[in-house]
């Protein structure tokens, strides 16, 4: 039987890439561990190895294809005995079903959502009106965010695990080393508590550091840096000494990597005073927020995530774009309930926007950016309004920034609400590997619609 | 299907980093002229009377929380301080009162911080643990044991950074060195040729476990070795040898070789806060310490014996440090307390 090459998962969320390079014809012959083929993600090229001897009886997927799906079948491998005869055989033979290595949920597909009926998208009323736009991902707007600031304050540097030669883990700092230069682009041991707090240092100095952890999680071997030292300092000396950093990298989960790397630390952060916290969910929201997290005189988190990274967003193309701290946006107008969410969590919101205006439900959906400050007063004016409120968010419930919300809310808008507030959030467990417990453990477009349902009571 | 990477190139640093640490010969004794004799008293004085007094106002209750004094030590930061240039940096854990002083810090200003008062180095809201100054290049006073020593390397990596010749010195004691981030922050440094000295004042007790019982080896000057930074031990209850190393270990850093270790080898006299009664060292050992090495009776005694100074001489010195210490201290107590305005102000800028 002829032998299927598939086209290889190369990161927990690699979902496509480009099948780039050939490196062998048809007809030649492959033994196990030879360079077949070269494809590329938005991340890296890499090498696909052929695991099986046999000849190249065809290539199914040519070289310079973009868009290629993980799994999708690139090749025909020949064993030995076997001619091109085979592969009519096997075409004929059903393909066999392989589970998807993909992200378990993908909210960015192009599932063409129905028509809003009633929810617009806004205008984001810090993009002044007749900018020009332009497609960024997600990954190249903090890369230019950095570097505009580098290029700006000689005082800004980065510094972190694989940052500069490696060109970045997810590669965010992809070509800063070749700008900036060793001094400015520092990579760093693996050793969070120690850069971190070296970092803290420099920054009481009066350097401007951005610390990259190649993700939160790794975060926790540091955080007393951050929250005692970072965080503290400028109250426990009465103004004299703050510290202007900007801690940031991928927050919350990635796709099957399981408990210990998949977490979201919003509410941890959020808890503390002498922090900022900021959570972007678009390009525009990464660069513009990132640019005034580096200016801020204050440590900053900046909670970046993983799935978003190689998402694109329509990007003002402006020299110097930057988003005010602080200040929610509102992603749709609606009417009859409003949907708060941040970060990922804006992909199920907005999705089930979709769905819901083609239910007939005006959703009015508030894109957080900033966590602390908190902007309640953008939340509790559309909760005036609506009279409903749902929040979204991928973290654990328990103590999470959709409670404070809820505390605030009732606080400051009892009297508005005509029905409970409801909170759609990651599943009260450790993330599970299993693909399918994955699933369940994250939120879904259809809990958000569940929730709107019971919170206007629509059948 | 297996992948592999063709980005990961192995990067090869090179490996040539076995340089020996300082052999331990014969402390250097730095030579004191007349004038740093009565300048290493009258400042080792002044860090005693002030924790003296700072120990009565804790009886008192004047002075609230942890209060770690430092007699006993006084010769490590002003060994350190006499040798030190202007920009050089000072960072400690909690037990920095005498730091503070030697950087020249007013005392008023440190006293009415442990009572909490508006005119406190912090405005009262750092207290005894938390005081720092950027004028005076004095960045804490840190209650994490340990953290001060990552901070201290990011001074170092600040002044590499701008060029500016200045040397970061970052304290610790014996416990914090065998705190996990303390060898992180060797690595880097040592790496990264950081303009950093890492002062261990050795007082032979983490609260109240003495080193041979915390420590799986005890030459804690070596603790750097494995990352090839020198280090030596120095006698912390002598001002001369204190400066002497301090001076060396200050040049090996400006010049660009990396960081250096001091193990002071000193002694508390109190226990490690005021609620320790110290039960687990003997009166006689304290009292042997006492005698027979106290940092200030040994510069006095030399002052006496070369005739650089009368009794009636250091007598007057006496006099005029337990004036400053009383006026700091009365200044401590009648200053009012922060107002209340000031619980929500310096969070963020």
């Amino acid at each position: 039987m002829p032998i299927d090459i598939l086209m290889p998962a190369l990161s927990p969320t690699m979902e496509e890439g480009k099948l780039s390079k050939w490196l062998k014809a048809e007809g030649d012959a492959v033994t196990a561990g030879d360079v077949i083929a070269e494809i590329e993600t938005d991340k890296a090229t890499m090498e696909v190895e052929a695991v099986d001897e046999g000849t190249l009886g065809k290539i199914l997927v040519p070289e310079g294809t973009d868009n290629v799906k993980v799994n999708e079948k690139i090749a025909v491998l020949l064993g030995e005995g076997e001619d091109a005869s085979a592969l009519d055989a096997a075409a004929a033979a059903p393909a066999a079903a392989a589970p998807a290595a993909a992200a378990p949920e993908a909210p960015s597909a192009p599932a063409a959502p129905a028509a809003p009926v009633v929810s617009e998208p806004a205008e984001d009323p810090e993009i002044p009106a007749g900018t020009a736009m332009k497609s960024s991902t997600v990954r190249e707007a903090l890369r230019d965010a950095m570097a505009e600031e580098m290029r700006r304050d000689a005082d800004v540097f980065v510094m972190g695990e694989e940052v500069a030669e490696y060109q970045g883990a997810y590669k965010i700092t992809q070509g800063l080393l070749d700008e900036f230069s060793a001094k400015r682009v520092i990579d760093t041991p693996i050793t969070e508590h120690g850069f971190t707090g070296l970092g803290v240092g420099a920054a009481m100095a009066g350097l401007k550091p951005i610390v990259e952890f190649m993700t939160f999680n790794f975060a926790m071997q540091a955080i007393d840096q951050i929250i005692n030292s970072a965080a503290k300092t400028l109250y426990m000396s009465g103004g004299q000494m703050g510290a202007p950093i900007v801690f940031r990298g991928p927050n919350g989960a990635a796709a099957r990597v399981g408990a210990q790397h998949s977490q979201d630390y919003a509410s941890w952060y959020a808890h503390v005073p002498g922090l900022k916290v900021i959570q972007p969910y678009s390009a525009a929201d990464a660069k513009g927020l990132l640019k005034a997290a580096i200016r801020d005189p204050n440590p900053v988190i900046f909670l970046e995530n993983e799935i978003l990274y190689g998402h694109s967003f329509e990007i003002p193309d402006m020299d110097d774009f930057v988003l005010p701290i602080g200040k929610a946006k509102i992603e749709r107008g609606g009417t009859d309930v409003t949907l708060v969410s941040w970060g990922i969590g804006m992909t199920y919101t907005l999705q089930a926007a979709d769905e819901l205006a083609a239910m007939g439900i005006s959703a009015e959906v508030i894109n957080l950016r900033t966590i602390r400050p908190l902007d309640i007063e953008t939340v509790l004016a559309s909760v005036r309004k609506t009279g409903r409120i749902v929040t979204i968010e991928e973290a654990f419930p328990m103590c999470s920034v959709s409670s404070e919300i809820a505390y605030q809310v009732q606080e400051q808008a009892f009297d508005y609400l005509d029905a409970p507030i409801l909170r759609v959030t990651g599943k009260d467990v450790p993330m599970p590997y299993a693909a399918n417990l994955e699933k369940l453990a994250l939120p879904s477009v259809p809990e958000v619609i569940e929730a709107v349902k019971a919170v206007t009571y629509t059948a | 299907m297996a992948t592999a990477s063709k980005t990961t190139s192995a990067r090869s640093k090179s490996a040539s980093r076995t340089r020996s640490t300082a052999k331990k010969a014969k402390p250097a004794i730095a030579e004191f002229d007349k004038d740093d004799e009565l300048h290493a008293y009258r400042e080792m004085l002044l860090i005693r009377r002030f924790e003296e007094k700072a120990g009565q106002l804790y009886g008192m209750g004047l002075i609230g929380g942890f209060c770690h004094l430092y007699i006993g030590q006084e010769a490590v930061v002003v060994g350190m301080q006499m040798a030190k240039k202007d920009g050089d940096q000072m960072i400690t854990g909690y037990r920095d009162h005498g730091h503070m002083l030697a950087m020249d810090l007013d005392p008023g200003a440190v006293m009415a911080e442990l009572t909490g008062r508006r005119g406190g180095l912090s405005k009262g809201k750092g207290g005894s643990m938390h005081m720092f100054s950027k004028e005076k290049h004095f960045y804490g006073g840190h209650g994490i044991v340990g953290a001060q020593v990552s901070l201290g390397t990011g001074l170092g990596f600040a002044n590499k950074y701008r060029e500016n010749g200045n040397v970061s010195m970052a304290f610790f004691g014996d416990g914090a060195s065998n705190q996990g981030q303390v060898y992180e922050s060797f690595n880097m440094a040592e790496l990264w040729k950081l303009p950093v000295v890492y002062v261990i004042e050795n007082n032979k007790y983490g609260m109240g476990t003495s080193v041979s019982r915390a420590s799986a080896t005890t030459d804690l000057s070596q603790r750097g070795a494995s990352f090839g930074i020198p280090g030596e031990q120095v006698d912390g209850m002598d001002v001369r040898a204190v400066k002497a190393a301090s001076e060396k270990a200050l040049a090996w850093c400006r010049d660009g070789k990396g960081p250096y270790i001091l193990e002071m080898i000193t002694y508390r006299y109190r226990g490690h806060s005021m609620s320790d009664p110290a039960k687990y060292r003997s009166k006689d050992e304290v009292q042997k310490m006492r005698t027979e090495h106290d940092p200030i009776e040994q510069v006095r005694a030399r002052l006496i014996e070369k005739k650089w100074a009368s009794e009636d001489d250091l007598k007057a010195i006496d006099k005029d440090v337990r004036a400053r210490v009383a006026e700091a201290a009365e200044f401590a107590q009648n200053d009012p307390e922060p107002d209340a305005s000031e619980l929500y102000t310096d969070i963020l800028l």
